[in-house]
């Protein structure tokens, strides 16, 4: 179902539709988030990808009026396809050899990250992420918030500044 | 039983991380259209935050879902400038295909 969201994100020639592949392989990676017991993940995946960043594409996409269907037959570089196909797949390849040949790291598997925290109940996962994030990471934290707060005056500066060149 | 030997290991989350990150990769090279192109730059730091979560199960360490949950935020952040700097971009041009813009260009 990942994959089949994924794939779709890249041949779907309605970008409506990619957006809607994307909301598919989101939701699906959310899953795998809950399966591998990190539940706090999981919910701001739905939250801040499936709700808030998809619902933005599809607003830009909207308000843009692109929503044209986007020609994929023709190619607008000369062998670029092939070229992309090569990269990939080399991506991938490497990707792969080098999980094979690390994993003997991965046999060492541990208790699970949630076991010393049990007596927490089923908020032992967001419990110790909270005791990670503000005690070690806390000027991450702050840093991270400023980054908000300068991407949000930043992008109402971008659009608005637009405005009034254009009246 | 069939579903305990179907049971997905970390090897399996992986391989799917990796094939996840090369579709995003293909998508961002062959795609024209700089929203679909957003949306494959979302897949790919999707993949790299499913093999974060992966390893940090695997081995035994908080510390990998802290990590995913900047990479959240950031990509937030991301996202916002990014469509953005898009909409005011394409306010003033009627095609939308990442070969036009060339503004920059000296």
């Amino acid at each position: 179902m990942i994959l089949l969201g994924a794939v779709g994100v890249i041949v779907r020639k309605h970008p409506v539709h990619a957006a809607l592949s994307l909301v598919l392989t989101l939701f699906g990676v959310a899953v795998l988030f809950v399966a591998q017991e990190a539940h706090f993940l999981a919910a701001v995946q739905v939250i801040v990808y499936a709700g808030a960043i998809v619902v933005l594409f599809l607003f830009v996409i909207m308000l843009l009026g692109v929503d044209r269907v986007e020609n994929l037959r023709t190619e607008p570089l000369t062998a670029q396809r092939p070229l992309a196909i090569i990269v990939s797949l080399g991506l991938l390849g490497v990707l792969v050899a080098a999980l094979v040949s690390g994993s003997s790291v991965l046999n060492e598997r541990g208790t699970g990250i949630n076991v010393p925290d049990l007596q927490n109940g089923a908020d032992a996962n967001t419990v110790q992420l909270a005791e990670s994030i503000f005690s070690q990471y806390v000027v991450a934290f702050e840093v991270t918030s400023v980054l908000l707060v300068i991407a949000v005056v930043g992008t109402v500066l971008l659009t608005r500044k637009n405005k009034i060149a254009a009246k | 039983m069939i579903s305990l030997s179907l049971a997905p290991t970390a090897t399996w989350y992986l391989v799917l991380s990796a094939v996840l990150f090369a579709i995003g990769t293909f998508g961002v090279l062959v795609r024209r259209n700089p929203l679909v192109m957003f949306m494959c730059i979302e897949l790919m730091l999707n993949a790299v935050n499913l093999s974060f979560v992966t390893l940090a199960r695997e081995l035994n360490d908080i510390n990998g879902q802290t990590i995913v949950f900047f990479v959240m935020v950031v990509a937030a952040a991301e996202v916002v400038v990014g469509l953005g700097i898009i909409v005011s971009i394409m306010r003033n041009r009627a095609t939308l295909t990442a070969d036009d813009l060339a503004e920059l260009k000296g």
